[in-house]
């Protein structure tokens, strides 16, 4: 088993697996974004209360739930590879952290941009939205980090540190709307009692989010490649994949 | 141990320190985490006086009253327990209506008045389209009208 | 169309979302291609000048 996890593991296998799916996993992103969109935008209703406004819900809930998802890869990964010192997990870790900080960014803006219509504010400093931008400063710090380290592999163990040590504020960013008052709504989706969405507005969530996800997985396997291939420069399998 | 048995126990202490240092500091400053405090809170005396703070809950149904000739609005902040009346000048959020949770900040005047310099709405966690709330709420009429 | 783009009022809001949802996106998936690109081309001239291919 963990034989084989280790040939998976290995650079050049992971190199060509991920260059043989990115084609399959950027069509199915394509469709789902296109159903997801078509659903978001034209077939779903406006909600009792909130009127049209609503259909920000289609990127707002998506790009904060791949925020935590993006972070949480990015930490075990980072983790992974600081204990068993596995090359690939180091590069998985370091390819989620742009994508993730931009969840984080398009959660925070469109959260700002519902706020203003719906609760009056662009802005609070409640449980949830200070979590989710102490989320941000997380990844800019860990991104910042990996770029101030010269020596690859000092850079990966120190991220990696900041990325566990941060770990402990997706709980909080999950459950803040719980723990405290805030004025941000508790959880839809995610809550004893079932979702509390209707399922014309359910669907086209969940494609979204799932479009959101592949989308996630391409960007991760097209940054994780072109790592490996300037991590791996001088080896032979390079050679080879370039010729 | 070997280095890879050190570092992972190293990863364990560091997840778990960090994950108790964060929850005995939050149980710490749990007061200040609280964005908004509720009408039977006020009438437990915890408003602190002469100072701002935000007070949340339920705008009671049949009690906004719009001033004549000026953005003055009056209403009752209610969790159903306790109720609070809410004075403030200024334009209301687009979800501000009768039965909407909300979120006022600002001072109790001598009288027990909530002066509020600020209106916030918040909405719940449900979403619908309008013809099934509609449909919920003749439910519920039908319902309630049953002997 | 025009009531499609007012969206009850809320235009500028959704619109606005979803612009910048889409420019992110977009940046973040286009940069790492062509930084993709150029990488293999880069190791590519490399070793063609080292003589190896």
């Amino acid at each position: 088993m963990l034989d084989f996890l280790h040939r998976m593991a290995s650079p050049p296998h992971f190199y060509r697996l991920a260059g043989r799916l990115l084609p399959w996993l950027s069509a199915i992103t394509a469709l789902l974004f296109l159903s997801g969109l078509w659903g978001a935008l034209f077939t779903s209703p406006p909600d009792y209360q909130q009127g049209e406004s609503v259909r920000i819900i289609y990127v707002h809930v998506p790009a904060a739930w791949m925020s935590l998802f993006a972070y949480v890869v990015m930490a075990v990964a980072g983790a992974i590879g600081l204990v068993w010192r596995i090359r690939l997990a180091d590069a998985v870790a370091a390819a989620s952290a742009p994508v993730g900080a931009g969840f984080t960014f398009l959660a925070l803006v469109t959260g700002s941009l519902w706020g203003k219509p719906m609760w009056g504010t662009w802005w609070v400093w409640d449980a949830r939205l200070t979590s989710e931008l102490l989320l941000l400063f997380l990844y800019l710090g860990y991104i910042g980090l990996r770029a101030a380290i010269e020596d690859r592999r000092n850079a990966a163990r120190a991220s990696a540190i900041l990325a566990l040590v941060g770990v402990v504020n997706i709980p909080i960013i999950h459950f803040s709307v719980e723990w405290w008052n805030t004025l941000h709504q508790g959880a839809t989706v995610f809550r004893s009692g079932g979702p509390a969405i209707d399922p014309s507005m359910l669907l086209p969530l969940l494609l979204m989010a799932l479009a959101f996800n592949f989308y996630y997985f391409v960007v991760l396997l097209l940054r994780v490649r072109t790592e490996l291939l300037l991590e791996e420069r001088r080896t032979n399998w390079v050679r080879e994949v370039l010729s | 141990m070997t280095r890879r048995q050190r570092t992972l126990l190293f990863v364990t202490f560091l997840v778990t320190g960090i994950g108790a240092a964060t929850i005995l500091a939050l149980r710490a400053f749990d007061e200040n985490l609280l964005y908004f405090i509720s009408p039977s809170e006020v009438a437990e005396g915890k408003a602190p006086a002469g100072r701002a703070f935000r007070l949340g809950g339920m705008v009671e149904k049949g009690s906004v009253e719009h001033a004549e000739h000026r953005l003055r609005t009056r209403f009752v902040i209610t969790d159903f327990a306790h109720r609070v009346t809410v004075q403030y000048d200024g334009i209301l959020p687009d979800l501000f209506r009768e039965g909407q949770g909300i979120i006022a900040r600002g001072r109790l005047d001598r009288n027990g008045v909530f002066v509020a310099e600020e209106v916030l709405a918040k909405h719940d966690e449900n979403y619908m389209p309008p013809e099934v709330a509609g449909s919920l709420k003749q439910a519920e009429r039908d319902g309630g009208a049953k002997p | 169309m025009r009531e499609f783009l007012q969206m009850g009022g809320y235009g500028l809001y959704v619109w606005t979302s979803y612009g910048l949802a889409a420019l992110v996106l977009i940046l973040n998936l286009v940069l790492p291609w062509q930084r993709h690109r150029r990488v293999v081309r880069e190791l590519r001239g490399r070793l063609q000048r080292e003589g190896s291919l």
